[in-house]
């Protein structure tokens, strides 16, 4: 599958490395070249300085032929721009975005964004975890 | 009319001066308290701390009940959330975003605002304006139309110079509108008018067919 991904975060960093050890074909763009640092060394992928809510830089990371994108910055709105541009201009088959403001979340999600929202899913795993955790007495 | 303006830097400050001024009820959202402090010295108690973004602001500024939502910060994403929440939220009747790239245009019309304004391109054709040599000038877009205002010199040398306005094939879906000769005498394009170097053209035209009309106007005889 071709993948890009937008943000070179943590969790942009990490998926990248997942997905090309799987023998995916990925790109990952970043505002910052800095960001790539995070990559492993012997990431096979494509890393591209810009910015994914610019038109051009997508095209530049093989927007026009890419199966999936991903938006995963720091930004909730940058993430969500950027997830239409590929579903709406491109045309991109699978795309998701991450938003961490629950109540932003809710509304992508009604308007046909693909979303995930960590603040939501961390919560409810947090949540899991201590109901499911055996109980330790000193 | 209730107007929200979101983003309060030279351009929100401007804008809420002069909708103010205007006689609306304005409410200003700025998300940093440092310029909130500023803007209310200017401005008084029409301005609201809070990222226009969310919400839950847009709730306490009273969106609901808001005719139209500026969206005028200097991030275009940021401008396009704050009128996609305004819209899908809050049921706000028409929503104006700033752009900065003006290739943002077409995806925020896609996207359902309802007017751009891109800041960019208007400081671009205002400096073309200023220069000497200025084939041709993008003056206004008629939103929703596809239609642009444009401004053509006709140099001394043009191969038009003599025909009548009847004569000119231009471009389909172009018109001329006014000439405004060297003298500034303006001259509505009646189809008997004859073109004269250093005529000022004043036309509209589809954005695809300017080269074309520029072309026309402005080749050498």
């Amino acid at each position: 599958m071709r993948v890009v991904i937008m943000g070179c975060g943590r969790v942009g960093s990490t998926l990248a490395a997942v997905l090309a050890e799987g023998g995916h074909e990925v790109t990952i763009l970043d505002t910052n070249p800095d960001a790539f640092r995070r990559l492993p060394r012997n990431f096979r992928g494509t890393a591209i300085v810009g910015n994914g809510i610019d038109e051009g830089a997508l095209r530049r990371a093989g927007i026009e032929k890419a199966d999936a994108f991903v938006a995963i910055t720091q930004g909730d709105n940058r993430n969500v721009m950027a997830a239409q541009i590929a579903q709406r201009i491109f045309n991109v088959p699978r795309v998701f975005c991450r938003i961490y403001d629950p109540i932003r979340y809710e509304m992508y999600k009604e308007l046909g964004v693909e979303t995930l929202s960590s603040t939501i899913v961390m919560s409810q795993l947090f949540h899991e975890a201590i109901l499911k955790a055996p109980v330790r007495r000193s | 009319m209730y107007m929200i303006v979101v983003g309060g830097g030279k351009v929100g400050l401007a804008l809420t001066q002069a909708l103010l001024a205007s006689g609306h009820e304005v409410l200003c959202l700025e998300i940093d308290p440092h310029r909130c402090g500023v803007l209310t010295e200017e401005l008084g108690s029409v301005v609201f701390r809070g990222d226009g973004c969310e919400a839950a602001t847009l709730d306490e500024a009273g969106a609901a009940r808001a005719d139209v939502l500026l969206a005028v910060t200097g991030d275009d994403e940021d401008n396009l959330v704050a009128c996609q929440v305004a819209k899908h939220r809050f049921k706000v009747g028409r929503t104006i975003a700033r752009i900065n790239n003006p290739k943002n245009k077409t995806i925020f019309q896609l996207l359902g605002v309802d007017a751009t304004v891109n800041s960019t391109e208007i400081i671009m054709a205002q400096i073309t304006q200023e220069l000497p040599v200025h084939p041709l000038v993008a003056l206004l877009s008629f939103s929703g139309m596809g239609l642009d205002l444009v401004h053509v010199e006709i140099p001394p040398d043009a191969r038009v110079i003599g025909q009548k306005l009847s004569d000119l094939s231009l471009p389909s879906g172009s018109t001329i509108a006014l000439i405004i000769e060297a003298d500034k005498t303006v001259r509505l394009a009646t189809p008997d008018l004859a073109l004269r170097g250093l005529d000022e053209v004043v036309a509209v035209t589809h954005p695809e067919n300017e080269d074309a009309l520029r072309e026309i106007l402005t080749s050498p005889a």
